[in-house]
């Protein structure tokens, strides 16, 4: 099979069937109901599980009792939904299982609208729900990264045993790109009896639990938890440098959609003003790509940064953070749904040359 | 080498089928490609608009703010995206449902009778989008026009008859496009 054309939201379903996801529950929400109707198709034909539950906490309960049986499982959902999801995330992290969410982040805050936005960075960073724990965040800028690192997930999830998060927008969901399935191929899933609750004849007892009344155990926990945490910045940065060879004195900073925005912008500013200015795009928000932005901060070459985000300013903490803000930090966004376009993009990048004087 | 084409007509109107069927086109083609539907809040019978990139790199933004090409099938259309042309770019006017053309002198303008077209091979009007995508190709050959034909080839070849008739449908069109892009 060679390339197809495919709509982001099926794309997302047929990786989950692909990557060895079977079970998949889920509440509709514009804009990214389509991988419901997709999976909803697809699934009992193959002998998978998809169940339309009667609501969003519903279905991330579910998630959370399929996920204790060592099966993959994941739901979708969109950011009103995935604040409804938040308590059976904290409850799944606290448990210590694999599971998979996908949130096509729409405008807020409340009901918001349903076009693109990327307001929900905290929450998928710093905030998914109560207690001390993270999701692995990935953020994918096109639709074949989606399929490629919706594969990718499931295993991350297991090698951790923690949930991980897939985010995009409405733009990548509604969108159709070529999409290449040929090289995509499932890792089979390791050893899930140590700890699943399949049943425990000959064996001892598994148990899936969050409590623990004990102050020095929880603690105990949460260091593990930490650990955990800390491993995965160790082991699961991941990010694409674009137009960063010639030492650029301008380091751009873009995730997801706005990363392609700003690409476009970048090509257009270097051929008419010949000024160098390069993207750090990362693909981990969590794990963020700190050192290399740190590095970067401490290089004479780079004398500002650049952040477009489709938020208020929700990953430029983060880049002000990694960057100890020893170089100054622009930025520029589009909020309730409005994909900022490449010319006020390339503008923003001139602005930026104009204040360091170049 | 990029295109930005932006189709726009009513809902029912295929739309959306017209920019598939480049944009696959276009893939199968060796191309780099983008389909980007209008969604949101829309009335029925309201606007329905689609963008498709057409690159020989991988595409960056998918947002395009001035297309360089637009095909329009209604009114509303014309009223909505020929002022976002490109200067030098390139405007399809379904004849059959608008009269007037855009005041802009720095735009190509091409007028199809699309729904008359389709209207003179099935006695309808429903492939008034075939005959848009055709006048389009013969204005500017973006891809060779047998890619299109072959995405209808695999899109109707269940059905014999309609596939020939769009094929006769596109295929007349092209040639009128055709045309006009010796008299520019």
């Amino acid at each position: 099979m060679a390339k197809i054309l495919m709509k982001g939201s099926e794309a997302i379903g047929e990786a989950a069937i692909k990557a060895g996801c079977l079970s998949y529950f889920a509440y509709p929400i514009t804009p990214q109901s389509e991988i419901a109707e997709y999976l909803a198709k697809r699934l009992p034909k193959i002998g998978g599980t998809f169940l339309q539950a009667e609501s969003e906490i519903a279905a991330s309960q579910m998630v959370f009792g399929a996920a204790g049986t060592g099966v993959r499982v994941m739901t979708t959902s969109s950011s009103p939904g995935i604040s409804l999801m938040s308590e059976a995330m904290s409850y799944i992290a606290g448990a210590e299982l694999p599971a998979v969410f996908v949130n096509i982040v729409r405008g807020g805050p409340g009901l918001g609208g349903i076009l693109p936005s990327q307001g929900d960075y905290f929450q998928a960073t710093k905030g998914a729900g109560h207690g001390n724990f993270r999701f692995l965040v990935l953020a994918p800028a096109n639709v074949q990264e989606f399929v490629d690192y919706m594969i990718k997930a499931f295993p991350l999830a297991e090698k951790y045993r923690n949930p991980v998060m897939l985010v995009g927008d409405g733009l990548i969901a509604q969108m159709m790109e070529p999409v290449d399935f040929d090289n995509v191929a499932s890792t089979p899933q390791g050893d899930v009896e140590s700890w699943a609750t399949t049943g425990c004849k000959d064996r001892e007892t598994n148990l899936i639990n969050s409590l623990f009344l004990d102050p020095l155990k929880l603690e105990k926990f949460n260091d593990k938890l930490a650990d955990k945490y800390n491993r995965m910045r160790d082991e699961e940065v991941v990010y694409e440098e674009y137009a960063m060879d010639d030492d650029p004195d301008v380091v751009m900073v873009a995730y997801g959609t706005t990363s392609r925005v700003v690409k476009t912008a970048i090509d257009e500013f270097r051929k008419e003003d010949k000024l160098k200015v390069g993207l750090i795009r990362p693909i981990t928000l969590f794990p963020f790509p700190m050192d290399v932005l740190r590095n970067l901060s401490a290089k004479s070459h780079v004398k500002a940064f650049g952040v477009v985000e489709m938020s208020i300013g929700q990953m430029l903490e983060d880049v002000k953070w990694a960057t100890l803000e020893r170089k100054p930090v622009e930025f520029f966004s589009r909020k309730g749904g409005i994909v900022p376009n490449p010319d006020e993009t390339k503008d923003f990048i001139k602005n930026i040359f104009k204040k360091i004087g170049a | 080498m990029q295109y930005e084409i932006t189709f726009a007509g009513f809902g029912g109107q295929g739309i959306m089928t017209a920019g598939k069927f480049l944009a696959q086109g276009a893939m199968n083609h060796g191309l780099e490609v983008a389909w980007v539907p209008s969604y949101g809040p829309e009335m029925r019978g309201g606007t329905a608009y689609c963008t498709v990139v057409i690159s020989s790199k991988p595409v960056g933004s998918p947002v395009v703010k001035n297309p360089g090409i637009a095909v329009v099938m209604n009114r509303p259309s014309l009223d909505k995206f020929a002022s976002q042309i490109k200067p030098d770019g390139i405007l399809i006017i379904n004849s059959s449902l608008i009269e007037a053309t855009s005041e802009r002198e720095d735009i190509f303008q091409v007028q199809v009778p699309c729904n008359k077209m389709s209207q003179e091979v099935l006695g309808i009007g429903r492939s008034a989008n075939i005959a848009a995508l055709g006048a389009l190709l013969g204005v500017k050959e973006m891809i060779p026009k047998e890619e299109i034909e072959k995405v209808m080839e695999t899109k109707f070849g269940k059905k014999p008859k309609i596939l020939e008739d769009n094929l006769k449908i596109f295929r007349d069109a092209y040639e009128l496009g055709k045309k006009q892009r010796k008299n520019a």
